[in-house]
C-alpha cells in the first residue's frame, strides 16, 4: 500500500514540475529579454530612448529613438481594431445565435483555416493583391501603406476576436434568454438588450486579445507596411508608409552584430513589445474574471 | 424613421449574416487566389529538387525538410510537456496561488507575440546555451511558443470528460494516476489530438522566430546536423518575395511555396475537423 502511495505521490510532482516549468520560462524570458535591454541604457538615457523621434540605427550619428516605431504599431493596430472588432463581433453573434446550428458547423472551420493561414502567407497576399490595389484607389506613389497593414492585420485578429466573442456569448444561461423572449421581446431585441451586455466582459477581454494579436504581428506588416521609420500623422498617416516595432526586430537582428548598441536597442523595443503584451493579457484576463456572468 | 420590432430584426439579421458572409468570402478570396496562381508551379519536381540558379528555378525541396523537421523537433518537447501540464492542472491542482500563477504564466505565454519569443531564442538558445542558430535552437523556441497551445486543448480535452468516468473509478478503488491513464486519457486523447493537429500548422507557418533562430536565406543542402542552419517554407516564401533581387523571376515559385504552406494547413485543418466530428459522435452515446 505503501508502495502504490509513493508512487502516485512522485507522479504527482512530476506532472507538477512540468507545469510548474511554464511559470520558469516566462521568468527566465523576462529575464533575459531586459537584461540585454538594459545595456542600451548605458549608452543612451531611457528617457531618450523612449521620447527620441528618430531611428537611425545605422548613420554615424546613430539614434535610437522609440516614438516612430511605437506610434507605427499604434496606428496600424488601431485601423486594425476599427475594422475587424465589429465584424468579428458580428461574426459571432450570427454563428452563436442567428444562425442554424448545421450552418454554424458549416461556418466554424472556416473561422479555423483563417486562424491557420500562416502570417507569411497574408503577408504575401497583401503585397501581390492589396499593396497594388490601395496604390490604384488612392493613387499614391506606393500601395505599402499603413492602411494596408491595418487591413491584413484586421484579418489576422479576426479569428481571435471571433472565437472568443463566441465563447462568451454561448456561455450566456439559456435561461436568461428565455425570460427575455418570453417576455415578447423579439429575437435581436433579446440579443442587443440581453446578449450583448451579458457577455460585455467576454466580448471586451476578446477585443483585448485581438488587440495583443495585432500588436505583435511581424511578417505581415513587414510585408505590406513599407516600414519607413518617420513619425506617422493621423489620419493621413495612413496613406503612408509607416514601421512598426515588431517589423523593425526581425529587419534588422539579422544585420545586426551581437552586443553592439543596435543590437541592445532592439531588444529593447522587444521589451517594450512584451510590458505592453503583458499588460493587454493581464487586463483581458482582470476582466474576464472580475465580470464573469454569474447566475444564481 | 422607425421600424417596428418585426423590420429591425429582419435588417440586423441581414447585416449580421453579411458580417459572416464577408468572414467566409476574405477566406475563399484568399485560398482561391493563391490555389489559382500557385497550382501551376506545382510539380514532383518542384517538391523534390533543390533550388538553383539564384533561386530563380528548382524547387523547395531543403524548405519543405527544414519545416518538417522544425516541426518533429518542436512537437517532440511540447506535446508531452503541454499534456503533463495540462494533467497536472485539471486533475490535480488545488485552487490556490500556485496554481493561480502558472494559469496566468501559461495566458500570458499564449499571448506574447512571436517576434519577442525569437529574441528570447535568440538570447538563451543561440547565445547563452551557444547552440548557435541552428535547428535546435529554433525547435526549442518554437516549442515554447506552441506549448501553451498545446496545455489550452489539452486542459479543454480533459475538461470535457465526464466526471461520472473518475468517480466511479475512484469509487472501485483505482488510484488516482490509475484512473487518469485508464479512463481519463482514452477518452481525452482525441480532443488532445486535435489541439496539437493544429499547433502543427502554428509551427508550419511560423516565420518571425525561425529568421532570429537559424533559418538561413539560401542552403542548397539538406541540414547535416541538429546544430545545421536550415530553409524553410515560410521564410523562404518571405525572402523570395521581399528581398530577392529577382523578385518577378521567381514569382511562379513564391505563389507554388505560399500553396505548399496553405496546403498543409488545410490538411492539418480537415483531420482536426474530421477528429472532433467523430470523437463528438461517440460521445453523443
Amino acid at each position: 500500500m505503501f508502495n502504490r502511495n509513493h508512487k502516485e505521490k512522485i507522479i504527482e510532482s512530476m506532472f507538477f514540475l512540468v507545469s510548474a516549468l511554464t511559470v520558469i520560462v516566462l521568468l527566465i524570458m523576462c529575464y533575459f529579454i531586459f537584461s540585454d535591454s538594459l545595456l542600451l541604457f548605458k549608452n543612451i538615457s531611457i528617457w531618450n530612448f523612449l521620447t527620441g523621434k528618430f531611428w537611425y540605427p545605422t548613420s554615424i550619428h546613430q539614434q535610437f529613438g522609440l516614438l516612430p516605431l511605437f506610434l507605427g504599431s499604434l496606428l496600424v493596430t488601431a485601423g486594425s481594431i476599427i475594422f475587424s472588432v465589429p465584424l468579428g463581433i458580428a461574426c459571432a453573434v450570427y454563428i452563436s445565435e442567428v444562425s442554424h446550428p448545421k450552418v454554424a458547423d458549416f461556418l466554424k472551420p472556416f473561422i479555423e483555416i483563417l486562424a491557420g493561414i500562416p502570417s507569411v502567407v497574408f503577408g504575401f497576399f497583401g503585397l501581390v493583391v492589396m499593396v497594388p490595389y490601395i496604390q490604384n484607389i488612392f493613387n499614391l506613389p506606393t500601395g505599402q501603406t499603413a492602411l494596408t497593414g491595418s487591413i491584413m492585420v484586421g484579418l489576422v485578429a479576426l479569428p481571435t476576436i471571433i472565437t472568443i466573442s463566441e465563447d462568451a456569448i454561448s456561455s450566456i444561461p439559456s435561461i436568461i434568454k428565455e425570460g427575455s423572449l418570453a417576455l415578447g421581446a423579439t429575437r435581436w431585441q433579446t440579443m442587443y438588450k440581453v446578449i450583448i451586455p451579458a457577455s460585455f466582459s467576454g466580448i471586451s477581454a476578446a477585443v483585448m486579445l485581438g488587440l495583443g494579436r495585432a500588436i505583435g504581428e511581424t511578417m505581415t506588416l513587414m510585408m505590406v507596411t513599407g516600414n519607413a521609420a518617420i513619425i506617422p500623422s493621423f489620419p493621413g498617416g495612413f496613406l503612408h508608409s509607416v514601421r512598426t516595432m515588431t517589423a523593425t526586430i526581425a529587419l534588422e537582428m539579422g544585420e545586426v552584430s551581437q552586443g553592439s548598441t543596435q543590437f541592445h536597442a532592439l531588444f529593447a523595443v522587444g521589451s517594450v513589445l512584451f510590458i505592453m503584451t503583458l499588460l493587454i493579457n493581464l487586463i483581458a484576463d482582470y476582466i474576464k474574471t472580475r465580470y464573469r456572468f454569474k447566475v444564481e | 424613421m422607425r421600424f417596428n420590432a418585426k423590420t429591425s430584426e429582419k435588417i440586423a439579421f441581414a447585416l449580421l449574416s453579411l458580417a459572416a458572409l464577408t468572414v467566409v468570402g476574405f477566406v475563399l478570396i484568399i485560398l482561391g487566389y493563391i490555389i489559382y496562381n500557385g497550382y501551376n508551379a506545382i510539380s514532383i519536381e518542384f517538391l523534390t529538387e533543390m533550388p538553383s540558379n539564384m533561386m530563380t528555378q528548382g524547387g523547395i525541396y531543403p524548405a519543405i525538410v527544414g519545416t518538417l523537421l522544425l516541426i518533429i523537433g518542436s512537437m517532440s518537447i511540447a506535446l508531452p510537456m503541454g499534456i503533463m501540464a495540462a494533467i497536472y492542472l485539471k486533475e490535480y491542482a488545488e485552487n490556490n496561488l500556485i496554481t493561480w500563477s502558472i494559469e496566468m504564466a501559461i495566458s500570458n505565454l499564449a499571448g506574447t507575440p512571436s517576434v519577442v519569443f525569437g529574441l528570447f531564442g535568440l538570447a538563451l538558445f543561440v547565445k547563452y546555451f551557444g547552440f548557435g542558430p541552428s535547428i535546435l535552437s529554433a525547435s526549442l523556441t518554437l516549442s515554447l511558443l506552441i506549448l501553451p497551445v498545446i496545455v489550452r486543448s489539452s486542459e479543454e480535452a480533459l475538461l470535457a470528460v465526464p466526471s461520472e468516468y473518475r468517480e466511479s473509478s475512484l469509487a472501485l478503488g483505482i488510484s488516482k494516476w490509475q484512473t487518469i491513464r485508464h479512463v481519463v486519457l482514452p477518452s481525452a486523447i482525441p480532443g488532445m489530438v486535435t489541439g496539437s493537429i493544429l499547433s502543427i500548422g502554428r509551427i508550419a507557418g511560423e516565420t518571425a522566430p525561425i529568421l532570429l533562430t537559424g533559418a538561413a536565406y539560401f542552403l542548397p543542402k539538406l541540414p547535416e546536423s541538429v546544430y545545421s542552419q536550415f530553409m524553410a517554407l515560410p521564410y523562404h516564401l518571405f525572402v523570395l518575395a521581399t528581398a530577392g533581387t529577382n523578385i518577378a523571376k521567381t514569382n511562379s515559385i513564391q505563389y507554388g511555396t505560399a500553396m505548399v504552406l496553405l496546403i498543409i494547413v488545410l490538411i492539418l485543418n480537415t483531420i482536426a475537423v474530421l477528429i472532433r466530428r467523430h470523437y463528438r459522435q461517440k460521445l453523443k452515446i
